[in-house]
């Protein structure tokens, strides 16, 4: 076998590939492995410390832009997995009828525009609504990243309904089941994997979020991803890639259940 | 009653108000945050600057249009081609369209080797993919800083080999800006390379062996010309955020090397120059809108993949 003519092969292509995956996860680990470095520098290494971590942990205004991070992220893929939800279900598995390409190109809308562009036009509206209204609080950062979340919220749970056989639902009415028994006890149910991975999917989006936030966002309503990127301008201690990490193993956890919940057949 | 009241009727447009009124919570949403405002925002790029940042309200001037690729004399008021912007909308276009062909470069080995793996390793390979794209892109530039900075493991290997006998400045350059996107949008490369190259029937690759073709030439008559709609999709992909990047270039960059996105964000901080901000991030939609209109319009008529 070893000596025969292999088709599912190119020269090099192997060894660009190794490459690939190495150069993706160097940076990354070189990232991770400074976190634990004792000195203060993310160049020489002075031994293995969790001091970084241990300060970081107690930076109150790491604390406090962590906090802030997922209380917008929870509100925000809260909302936009409900609305995302409703919206699913009122353009799936009916055909097309007029009106339907108008909302798919609404619905996905926030995925076309540069996020510079969203980010310099909300701060134009908003800015003007701070003055008109004098409210200042999360209200803006929470709207502005439920309009990103909602077509990352939409796609998972609209290719779950539309894997999902209508008969279920024709015989609940059949049985004499109302229409809201009917979504309630066969149609939630089975969406709900769908459902689930929008949310995930919505929260690690706003979780990661840098440059609408950091346009939108009034005085002291730093998250983390902004504050990194404040502190990225100074003398970079690996206090920096302590929260990196940690931030790091919270986004592939999230990416790891993603997986799991979305790969659960019916 | 009216012919047009029969029960059919009053079912049908029962259902139609439902499916609006079932998808108008999002459609209201991404309406009121992130469409409106384009809108509000191109009547600002009409409109004088303000002294303090912002606009003087209805005060018509398409200065900011003018100021995006010229610029007046304050003495003579001759016309001048603005070069800085110039240099920059340049810039943004070059860096853009080589991170596009060096993730090519590297994501097409990549998808055609993960495609050519027995079928449950596939899925391993295009997890450890996929872990990167979600990760916080953030972290991902502060970790290419990290490597290309002067004392960091490039600079290193370099010197500790002799290779040169002292370190490269590649960090704040256009260098560090190209590493960066490149690393930043490799995933968004390979996955759907990888999509198109999963369903390659390599029984077409040996036939062509079969037919005494080498293997540059089975690589050119065969497999590009049929996985070419997850090249485009690829291109497409990496080309868009990497126009319209700002996070990259601002930490990699080091303020000097600019892009749009750091033109358009100077405009609205320290410019002060918000009719002139909002028509760059206009020309940088237009832009897009054109990559995208050309990638819809060449994936419908090679009848490509479909794209939901």
């Amino acid at each position: 076998m070893a000596r025969s003519f292999d088709v599912k092969t190119q020269p090099g292509f192997a060894l660009i590939a190794a490459f690939c995956f190495a150069a993706l996860y160097l940076p990354i680990a070189v990232l991770v492995i400074y976190a634990f470095n004792a000195g203060e520098s993310i160049a020489v290494w002075e031994g293995f410390s969790l001091r970084w971590f241990v300060t970081a942990m107690s930076n109150t205004a790491v604390q406090e832009a962590a906090l802030r991070s997922v209380v917008i992220a929870v509100f925000a893929a809260s909302i936009a997995t409900v609305a995302a939800t409703m919206a699913a279900l009122a353009t799936t598995r009916q055909g097309t009828y007029p009106g339907l390409s108008f909302k798919y190109a609404v619905l996905n809308q926030p995925l076309m525009i540069p996020e510079i562009v969203t980010a310099v036009a909300l701060l134009i509206v908003f800015s003007r609504i701070k003055v008109w209204t004098g409210y200042t609080g999360l209200g803006y950062l929470i709207a502005a990243h439920t309009a990103f979340c909602i077509p990352f919220a939409y796609l998972p749970i609209r290719a779950r309904l539309e894997s999902m056989d209508s008969a279920l639902e024709a015989a609940a009415a059949d049985l004499y089941a109302s229409p809201w028994q009917a979504f309630r006890r066969i149609t939630l149910p089975l969406l709900k994997p769908g459902i689930m991975a929008g949310f995930m999917l919505a929260f690690v989006i706003s979780l990661d979020d840098v440059v609408i936030t950091e346009f939108v966002k009034s005085g002291g309503q730093e998250t983390l991803p902004t504050y990194m990127l404040g502190q990225l301008r100074r003398v970079v201690t690996p206090e920096i890639n302590a929260i990196a990490t940690v931030f790091l193993a919270f986004s592939v956890l999230i990416v790891i259940m993603f997986f799991f919940v979305n790969r659960r057949k019916a | 009653m009216s012919a047009s009241d029969t029960p059919a009727r009053i079912a049908q447009r029962q259902k139609t108000r439902n499916r609006w009124l079932l998808s108008s919570p999002a459609l209201l949403i991404v309406f009121v945050a992130a469409i409106g405002p384009l809108f509000v925002m191109l009547a600002y790029s009409f409109m004088a600057k303000g002294d303090y940042g912002g606009v003087k309200p209805w005060e018509f001037s398409t200065d900011g249009w003018f100021g995006v690729f010229f610029s007046r004399d304050i003495f003579d008021d001759t016309l001048t081609i603005a070069d800085a912007n110039v240099t920059i909308f340049l810039r943004s276009l070059r860096l853009s369209l080589l991170t596009t062909l060096i993730t090519l470069a590297i994501g097409f080995p990549t998808a055609f080797f993960i495609a050519t793996r027995p079928a449950r390793m596939r899925d391993v390979w295009v997890f450890l993919i996929t872990i990167p794209f979600w990760t916080n892109i953030l972290i991902r530039t502060f970790a290419m800083q990290e490597v290309i900075r002067n004392e960091g493991i490039i600079n290193t290997v370099l010197v500790a080999t002799g290779i040169t006998s002292e370190p490269v400045q590649i960090l704040y350059t256009d260098w560090a800006i190209l590493f960066g996107m490149t690393y930043v949008y490799l995933p968004l490369m390979v996955l759907p390379l990888y999509a198109s190259m999963e369903k390659l029937d390599f029984r077409l690759v040996e036939a062509g062996y079969d037919l005494y073709a080498n293997r540059i030439q089975v690589l050119r008559r065969i497999i590009i010309p049929i996985v070419k709609p997850g090249m485009i999709a690829g291109s497409i992909l990496v080309f868009i955020p990497s126009l319209g990047a700002y996070v990259t270039p601002r930490v990699l960059g080091g303020g000097k090397n600019m892009m749009l996105g750091n033109l358009i964000e100077l405009q609205f901080g320290a410019g002060r120059n918000w009719p002139l901000g909002a028509a760059i991030s206009i020309t940088l939609m237009v832009l897009v809108m054109v990559a995208l209109l050309v990638y819809v319009r060449y994936a419908g008529r090679s009848g490509g993949q479909h794209h939901g």
